[in-house]
């Protein structure tokens, strides 16, 4: 009963979370949510699993965070300089400081 | 040794408790935060404390078997990428311009003078 506790605030959060993915104003408010988001599912995976006695899923839970960071750094470093792969320009970075 | 597992269990049950609680209002202060850098603290929040106490709980509720390395295998690793990911999405986010609304935050930039 307790599983039942965590896994119905662990589905709190997540719903809270993608209203905040939906009407995020900026671009990084959006990338945040997003990486919440992939946290709260591992510890959903996590705790389903334990909500079952069957904790078999666990595998699934670390290499979903295994792709969420990589999903991450590579939507970050798209929006920055356009590219996945090998980038070709720097941007300008006038508005940088220090 | 009966007891001794229920002491565990009973701290098990306290740490599932206390790690959904704090995913809870890491996800209402990611919600409702003004601001951009005020939101990327409340989320950390989820990132650090409430991974860490849930699968302390999981891990105790587990004993010592397979699961339980799992267990801290997923643990330690989003306690290392948690993070990292919060500062790239920070140090993206000041690389592209945006800056706190709070007029008393120094933005470090001598020029940058606020009023």
């Amino acid at each position: 009963m307790i599983f039942a506790l965590a896994t119905f605030g662990i589905l709190l959060a997540m719903i809270l979370v993608l209203i905040r993915l939906i009407k995020g104003p900026t671009l990084y408010d959006r990338v945040l949510a997003v990486n919440s988001f992939g946290t709260h599912t591992v510890l959903l995976i996590g705790v389903v699993g334990f909500w079952n006695g069957r904790p078999d899923f666990l595998d699934i839970a670390l290499l979903y965070a295994l792709i969420n960071f990589v999903g991450t750094i590579a939507i970050l470093k798209f929006f920055r300089y356009r590219a996945i792969g090998d980038v070709m320009w720097t941007p300008p970075q006038k508005d940088e400081d220090s | 040794m009966s007891e001794y597992e229920g002491i565990l269990q009973l701290l098990s049950w306290v740490l599932i408790a206390g790690g959904t609680f704090f995913v809870v209002i890491g996800a209402i202060g990611t919600l409702r935060f003004p601001d951009f850098w005020a939101r990327l603290h409340a989320a950390s929040v989820t990132e650090s404390a409430g991974v860490i106490l849930l699968l302390a709980g999981l891990c105790l509720h587990a004993g010592w078997t397979l699961v339980s390395v799992k267990l801290i295998f997923i643990g330690l690793f989003l306690f290392i990428t948690g993070p990292t990911s919060t500062h790239a999405i920070a140090n993206a986010a000041l690389v592209s311009g945006l800056r706190p609304k709070s007029q008393s935050v120094p933005t470090g930039n001598p020029d940058e003078h606020q009023p």
